[in-house]
This record gives structure tokens, sequence and C-alpha cells, in this order.
């Protein structure tokens, strides 16, 4: 057993971990941190994604100890304390770019990475850059829509997109009900503590 | 046409946000593997290392002396209760059915079959202990190959069957009377195509890994499983292990995908059932991706020989099948049927007259296949849409026009077509119209022969594919006729709160397809209550405790006609209170935006609304005579026929000749699903569908080697498509109505698999016919493709 300290979505957590725990147990099992999921025991899905010291990494690769002392952001902390989405989760949201779900934490996640690194990421380059990261339900189309979006707005300009089929409003067919207004759409979250930045 | 009911406006057809999202992109999911109970122990599964062999000797006493062990034990302590796993559709009188053990007894069959378990204070100690329990295994001849299985003297995957050959099954349209007899009509042919085409085995690859806990502490014992069809698995819970059906509740919390994958009775459930019994606490299973890959049932694995006769001018008169379909070691739930989902698809969207189907079902020592997204019908429009092709070929044509020469036309609907159904409605030519326009077809044909011409090492390919599919399982006499266990009604029930608020109870069980969205949509529009109100509540037999689950694209095409029913029951059982409330008669009223008014009265004029009637009856104060004090309703609807939804995809791919490398340089899918509910979500499956059929002609392929080990049992090698591997799709639509749905609404899960694995290979097969490529195995990896390359060019 060793004994470790890390800060999960703001809160420190001190424990004892076998050597062989990896870190994505250690939040799951132990800190009852559940919204970060298992896809795969090859480390070739990104289901498990978190940050960790601010970088993405698939936490089933990683060991419990190996993250001693340092600051880690799950699914579960991304959101503001006032419940507001991270602009990469509001953008998921939006861009219908996500169905079951299961590779969604994950996905966004590596998205919240490539676009510290990366702030205006050609269409290619975020498929490059979330490539790591499997989604058997959408193919994947909506994700990069959404990844592009939450960069302008991560960026602070709002670049509007030239009407096209993605809003679901296609060239030809009949024309969907007026917009339902924008306002109920906001998904209401719990309040979650933010994480010390 | 005429039966479909105006559209109301408002919020079906708007591209809504979904529901479901919030919980999910913040990390607040209910998958089965985050469930915690009091006492709760783990439980691990030892598999089959071999893929045929009788089991000598189990030992599991040493795993029971390892540290936190509560129980291990093997198929022969159970071997007289544990029953068998059931298979749901024996598709004829004599099909050769094996027992299906959960855990393996005697002999294992398949690399993965279960043969012991422990059951442990952790998962971590259920795991190790695994490695002490000693199997003994002798090893006996494998069979892999579906021809091999069927020789004279063919090694047996079940000996005592005296054969590997499942069941022969067949439909041919002279003796049906469908249509013509199929000798004729090729003795009358001038052109005749015959080709064998290889449906690899494909694994579903659901990304949430198949999961179940069982609480036996309760009155009822609670299984939740991360499953597609909780309403099928408790009645065989109960029919398998007799346990009382009402002492059975089943679970299906939020489930991540499944693809076909999870419309399964599994070995795994059982086996955590009795664990869960034996012990008296909570167990729970969750399995890791190998275990998944080489354990949960496979998909697709058919041998097509197809053979087509036609006129010179390009008119199809018939076609033959002869499939091989490897039903694995043992039969799932719908194994054997799932080809036959794909017999009445074969004449696609054409009008030809004759027409003879011959499938085979083989067993041999591999995962059991069953249901895989499109279950039949992408491997019969993969075989029809290629013939096509080829036709189009060999009679210097273009395949858009050898299409549009053999299609059932816009006014020829309803069409009884030669396979024995009725196709209710569509429009091929619009759809392929808008679908070439889009595409820009003339302009890559140019392009593509100019870069003949001159010889460029990366040719262009352009691939067509046409579908149709039948949505909406089943007519419950359709699936009576073919042998069916079950029926294919679907239900839903209403409940109107005191407040107004509305729970919404779905038979149906969606994991990914956005149920709670799209039937609040409905519903807001049929009861005149905000979107917001309205709480769909599914995937739990205390609750929904009717309904026959999400598959087959039958959700809405079945369940949406439950939905509207039952609205529509509610609005009746609103009449009488609302003409109480209004002291008129009932015949004076009218249900419109949301509330009941005398016939006549403006629309801004006090009314009586479906929350104003929900809270008279709470109170029930003042009840006109004889009325029920509820306005709460429940409807079962059993469809008259299938939905049929169809399209045109357009492909256009780069092969490079040198390399072998393939790109998908575009892609149009124009689908006509009927009306649509919620656009955003249609085109989000469209997507998803298209995804994997490119997989399947371009990526995936389980693979075993010569003793039956599966080589491809992890995702580095089943390869599942990055983000960087697939390209952006142009996705459309085409609308025509349903006839028999009062939405107008077909289906759309599956179209987009169904429609693209064609489109993709023809458009590669289209790219290498300079080099005298006819034909390519799928996956068609660059390797294949420059095996090919070298291959057709000396043939
Ligand atoms: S679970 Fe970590 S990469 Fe798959
Ligand atoms: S949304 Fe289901 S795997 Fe990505």
């Amino acid at each position: 057993m060793t004994r470790i300290s890390i800060t999960v979505d703001g809160v420190r957590y001190d424990d004892d971990v076998e050597a062989r725990t990896l870190l994505v147990h250690h939040l799951r099992d132990r800190l009852g941190k559940v919204g970060t999921v298992v896809g795969c025991d090859t480390s070739n899905c990104g289901a498990c994604t978190v940050l960790m010291a601010g970088d993405a990494v698939k936490s089933c690769n990683v060991l419990a100890v190996q993250a001693d002392g340092t600051e880690i952001i799950t699914i579960e902390g991304l959101a503001g304390g006032d419940g507001s989405l991270h602009p990469v989760q509001q953008a998921f949201h939006d861009r219908h770019a996500l169905q079951c779900g299961f590779c969604t934490p994950g996905m966004i996640l590596a998205a919240v990475d490539l676009l510290a690194e990366n702030p205006d990421p050609s269409d290619a380059e975020i498929r490059e850059g979330i490539e790591g990261n499997l989604c058997r339900c959408t193919g994947y189309q909506n994700i990069v829509r959404a990844v592009r979006d939450a960069a302008s707005a991560l960026r602070g300009a709002q670049v509007a997109e030239p009407a096209s089929a993605v809003d679901g409003q296609m060239p030809g067919t009949p024309q969907a009900p007026p917009a339902v207004p924008s306002e109920p759409e906001s998904v209401p979250v719990e309040a979650v503590p933010r994480p010390v930045p | 046409m005429t039966t479909v009911q105006e559209r109301p406006a408002g919020e079906v057809g708007a591209a809504r946000k979904r529901k479901e999202d919030a919980r999910l992109i913040t990390g607040r999911t209910m998958w089965t593997e985050n469930i915690t109970l009091p006492g709760m122990l783990h439980l691990a599964i030892l598999r089959s290392p071999m893929a045929h062999a009788r089991i000598t000797r189990v030992d599991t006493s040493a795993a029971l002396r390892e540290p936190g062990v509560v129980t291990a034990f093997s198929g022969r302590d159970v071997a007289d209760t544990q029953g068998s796993l059931p298979c749901a559709w024996p598709v004829t009188e004599d099909m050769v059915h094996p027992d299906h053990p959960p855990l393996a007894v005697d002999e294992v069959r398949h690399v993965g079959e279960a043969v012991a378990v422990v059951v442990a204070r952790d998962r971590a100690s259920a795991v190790d202990a695994l490695a002490v329990i000693e199997v003994d295994y002798e090893p006996l001849p494998v069979v892999l190959d579906m021809e091999d299985a069927l020789a004279e003297d063919a090694r047996l995957v079940h000996a005592d069957k005296g054969t590997n050959k499942a069941y022969t099954w067949v439909f041919d349209s002279g003796e049906a009377g469908t249509g013509q007899g199929v000798d004729a009509a090729f003795a009358g042919a001038e052109v005749v195509i015959k080709r064998r085409y290889i449906q690899q085995r494909l694994i579903p690859a659901f990304m949430e890994p198949r999961s179940v806990v069982v609480d036996p502490t309760g009155d009822q014992h609670t299984i939740w499983s991360a499953t597609q069809i909780p309403h099928i698995l408790r009645v065989m819970v109960a029919l398998v292990t007799g346990t009382p059906e009402h002492k059975v509740r089943v679970v299906a919390p939020d489930v991540g995908g499944g693809f076909g994958g999870k419309l399964q009775v599994t070995a795994e459930e059982l086996i955590a059932f009795m664990a869960a019994q034996r012990v008296g606490k909570p167990v729970k299973y969750t399995e890791s991706r190998s275990d998944s890959l080489v354990s949960a049932h496979h998909g697709r694995d058919q041998i097509q020989d197809v053979e087509l006769a036609a006129r010179r001018d390009g008119t199809v008169l018939g076609l033959r099948v002869n499939l091989l379909a490897n039903m694995g070691a043992y039969l799932g739930i719908v194994t054997p049927g799932v080809p036959l989902l794909g017999a009445f698809m074969y004449n696609a969207i054409y009008k030809f007259p004759a027409y003879r189907f011959v499938c085979t079902g083989v067993f041999t020592n591999t995962t059991t296949t069953d249901a895989y997204r499109g279950a039949g019908r992408p491997e019969a429009t993969y075989a029809i849409e290629r013939l096509m092709d080829e036709l189009a070929v060999e009679l210097d044509m273009d395949p858009v026009e050898v299409r549009r020469r053999n299609w059932i036309k816009h006014d020829e609907f309803p069409f009884d077509t030669v396979a024995g159904l009725t196709y209710d409605s569509g429009n091929y030519e619009a759809a392929t119209d808008k679908a070439l326009e889009l595409f820009g077809y003339e302009a890559l044909r140019a392009e593509q022969a100019s870069r003949r011409e001159s010889g460029d090492p990366v040719q262009l390919g352009i691939g067509v594919s046409t579908y149709t599919e039948m949505c909406g399982l089943a007519p419950s006499r359709v699936l009576g006729a073919l042998r069916y266990a079950a029926g294919g009604w679907e239900t839903a029930s209403i409940r109107v709160l005191p407040t107004g608020k509305v729970e919404v109870v779905t038979g149906t069980s969606p994991h990914g397809q956005g149920h709670e969205t799209a039937w609040s949509q409905i519903v807001a529009d049929r009861l005149g209550v905000p979107f917001e109100d309205v709480e769909v509540l599914h995937g739990d037999t205390r609750t929904s405790h009717k309904g026959l689950d999400t598959y087959g694209s039958r959700s809405l095409a079945v369940g949406g006609i439950a939905l509207v029913n039952a609205c529509t029951k509610v609005i009746e059982k609103a009449r009488p209170v609302a003409a109480h409330l209004l002291e008129c008669d009932v015949s004076d009223l009218e249900f419109a935006d949301g509330a009941f008014r005398v016939r006549g009265a403006p629309s801004d004029a006090a009314g009586k609304t479906i929350a104003d009637c929900a809270f008279a009856v709470f109170a029930a104060h003042d009840m006109p005579d004889g009325v029920e004090p509820t306005i709460d309703a429940d409807a079962t609807y059993d469809p008259g026929n299938f939905s049929f939804p169809h399209g045109t995809h357009l492909c256009a791919t780069e092969v490079d000749a040198e390399t072998g490398r393939v790109t998908i340089r575009s892609y149009v899918a124009v689908d006509d699903v009927g009306r649509v509910i919620n656009p955003s979500i249609v085109e989000g499956q469209v997507h998803g569908g298209v995804a994997q059929g490119i997989a399947q002609a371009l990526f995936e392929e389980a693979v075993y080697d010569g003793e039956g080990n599966l080589l491809t049992g992890t995702f580095i090698d089943y390869t599942p498509p990055s983000a960087a591997d697939l390209p952006d799709i142009v996705s459309d639509r085409t609308e025509t109505p349903a006839p028999d749905h009062p939405l107008g609404a077909k289906g759309v899960g599956e179209a987009g698999t169904i429609a693209s694995t064609p489109a993709v290979i023809n458009a590669i097969v289209d790219a290498l016919r300079p080099y005298g490529v006819s034909d390519i195995r799928m996956p068609a990896t660059p390797e294949r493709v420059w095996q090919a390359l070298r291959g057709g060019a000396r043939s």
C-alpha cells in the first residue's frame, strides 16, 4: 500500500492504494467518480480520459500512485460551480454529438485538451486530435462540429456556420416548424464544486 | 397516403436538443457498472481457451481458499439446474437446436465459452482466484469453415446431432405464388451474372461493455443489465430458471449502445443470476473488452452465392440466392432468423418477377452470431447492389440507369413484391435525383473518364447504392408465420399527474436513440402540453411492465403508434370531463391547441386543458355520472405491415493503384424515412449507421486462426474506425409519408448501415475496373486492394 494524495474535481483525497491499482479504478471504485468509465483493456478507446495536471490522460493507462500530488478533472468537475456547462459540453449538446453517451466523458475531456493546445484546429486536426477516443454511435461528424463550435466559443468569436444540413433543416425538405425558443434548452446541472484553477 | 393525419404544428419536426444529454455530458449517468449495493459481491468468469474440447476435470476448490472468495463453481455443479439459453426463432420444424448451457458442462465449443466462476468480495480478488481453478481439456477436432462443416465426413460441433447443418429454409416465388418460377426466368435470360460474395464476420462493438447486477435479496429478484431487451429478458429468465415471472424485475438503466449486440439473453446474465441465488447476496459482473469481443455475439458471416438473370435491355428477370449462414457454436435468441430477415430484401427496390432463396444455417466452433445493425438486410442489400453494378458493366450501361429501369415507380405503391411483402410507399426517383444532384454525379463521371484516360495512378471510383429496408418489427401474424416465438406489438401508457405534468411509460428500451426527447415531442403536440412537462420512463419492468423493447428500427414505427393511440385515448377520456366542466354537451366540444373548447368558439376563448381535466379527476369532487375519475390511458399496437424507408447513397473513392490505399472523397446519403419527428436525431442515426457500414467495407473483420482462436480479440486488432478514419458525409432527405403511421414516420436506425457498405465497395471496384478488377473482399484494406490489383491485372 502506498499513500497518495490527489485532488479530484476540486476535492483533496488522501488514500492508501495498492501499487497495481489503476487510476480509473481508484477514481471509480474508491472515490465514487463513476462519471469516468472503462471501455477497454488495451488503452484504445479513450472512454476513461481525464485531465491530469491539465493534460488529457487515459486513466486506465496510469497507476493511481503515478497521480500522487496531481490535480485531476473528470467529467463531473468540468461544469462551473453555478451549473453552467463548459463550452465543450454545451457544444456537444447543441450539436447532437452524443447518442448513447458512453464515449462522451472521455471525448469531451480529450477535446478540452485538444483545444487548450490548438485553439483553432481544422477539421482534420480535430479528427487527428480525438483519434484516441472511439465512438460507436455518432460516426464522429457531429463531434467534429461540436469541437469546432467549442473552439469558436472558447476563442470568444462566435463564428456562424453557413446554413446546411447541420441543424436538421435540410435543404429542399419541408421546413421544420419555427425554432423552439432556446431558453428551455439550457441543461440544468446540479451544482458541482468548481475545481481550483 | 390519405390516411396520414396532418402534422400538428409544434414539436414534431423540430430539431429539439436532447433531454438525455444533461446527464450524459456531466457524468451523472446510471451505467449498470456504476451500481453498488449493500453487501454486493463480484463475479469473474473463467473462459475456454479451446475452440472445441471435452472438459475432463474442473477443480474449483483451490479458488475457494483464496482470500475474499465466497464461492466458486463450474458448469458441472449446476448442470441439472442451470437450464439452456433460449433461442426464440426455430425457423423450421426440424431445425437442429442444441442445448446451450450458460456454463459449459462436458464440452466447450468455442473459445471464450464460460467454464467456471468465482464470486468474491471485490473484482480483483475474483479475477485473481480464476488463476487457481484447474480445468483439464481433451481437445476435439475443430471446424471453422462453413463449407468444411457441411462436407460429408465433417467434424461435428455437436456430435450428438450428427450434423453441422442447423436448418435449410427456402423461399420460392413460384411456389409461394408471389411471382414466377425462377428456372423459367433464367431459361429466358440473355445475361446471367453469377457471383460469390463474402459477408465477413463482424463484432457489434458497442462502447459500453456488457454488465449485469443481480440482487436476490428483495421480494423480487432484480436484474440490472446493459441490455436492449429488458422485457424479453424478464420472460426468458422466468422460463429458463423457473423463477415465477412476477418475482423477477429487470432494469435496463442507461445503456451504452447495442446495435443488436445487446439483443440477447446472455450466459453472463444467467450465470450472475445463479451466482446471486447461491450466495444470497447482490452480485455484479462486468465484462472486459477482451471478454466482450470473444463472447458477446458476433454478426454477419455469410457466404452468398447469387445469380441474376436479365435481358440485354437491362430488365432483371430473376434472382437465385444460395446462402450459407454461420450460426457459430450455438443458437442465440434470434440467430437462425437473422438471414431470413434478409430473405425479404434481396429483391430490394426492384420489380423482377422471379426469386428463389435458399439458406442453410451452419454450426462452427466460433462465437455464436446473432443480430447486428441491419440483421440480414445489409447482407441482402450488399449482394443485390453489387449485382446491379455488375449487370451495368456487363451491359455497358450507367449503374443508375440500370436501377432506374428496374425499380418500382412512385405511382406503383403499394407494391406487392416477389418476396411476398407489400411495400407501403416510396419515391425512388426523387431520392435518387436529389442524391445525384448533391453528389455532382455527371461532373464526377467526367473527371473519372479523364483520370482513366490519363492513367492517373490514383483512380476515381463512383459507387451507387439504392436500398429499401423493412422497419418496424413486426406484424405479429408475420412473425408467427415465420415461427418466431413472440409477437411484434408495442405498448405505451400515459399518466397525467394532478399538476398537469405527464409521465409516459414506453415499452421500447432506448440505448442512445433519444426516445426521451422524441416521445416527449410527440406527446407535447398531441396533448398540448409543454415538451419540458413530459417525462419518459422506460426500461424497468416495475414501471414499464409490458413491452417488446428496441431493435429492428421498431421503436418509432411501432411504439410511436402505440404512443399516439394512448394520447388519443387520454383526450377521449378527458372529453366528458371537459364537457362537464364547461357545462356543454360532449358532442359540442373539439380539442385543438391543447384545449377543449365549444366548437366554433374563437381559439382564445376559455377552454379546458388536459391539465384542467387531470386536476378535476384528481379531486373528483364533481365528476359526470358514470365517468371513471382518471384520464390515464394505455395503448398496445400491433402493426398491420412493416414500413419501408429507402434511399440512395453515393460514394466517391480515390484508390491509389500503387499502394492500395482507399480514400472516401465524398459521400452523399439521401434517405427517405417518412415524416421525421426530430431531424437532428435522424441525421445522427444516419451518420452513425453510415459509419458502421463503412467500417464493414473498409476496416472490420473478426478473424479466427486455424485453431479457432479469435485473432481480433482487442480493439488493437479489430480496428473499429476512429474519427481520423472516417469522412464527413452529406446527409439529406426526401419525405414520403408512411401511409400506415399516424405520424407518417418509418424508421431510421439501420438505414445507413444497410445502404453504405455496397456504396463504398461499388465505388472501390469502379475505381479498379480499368485494371480488370471486378470484386474485392471486405474489408477492403490497402493490402486487399493491392492484392486485387496484382491478381486483377493478371487475369
Ligand atoms: S478504458 Fe482507458 S482507453 Fe479504454
Ligand atoms: S455516443 Fe455512443 S459511443 Fe459515442
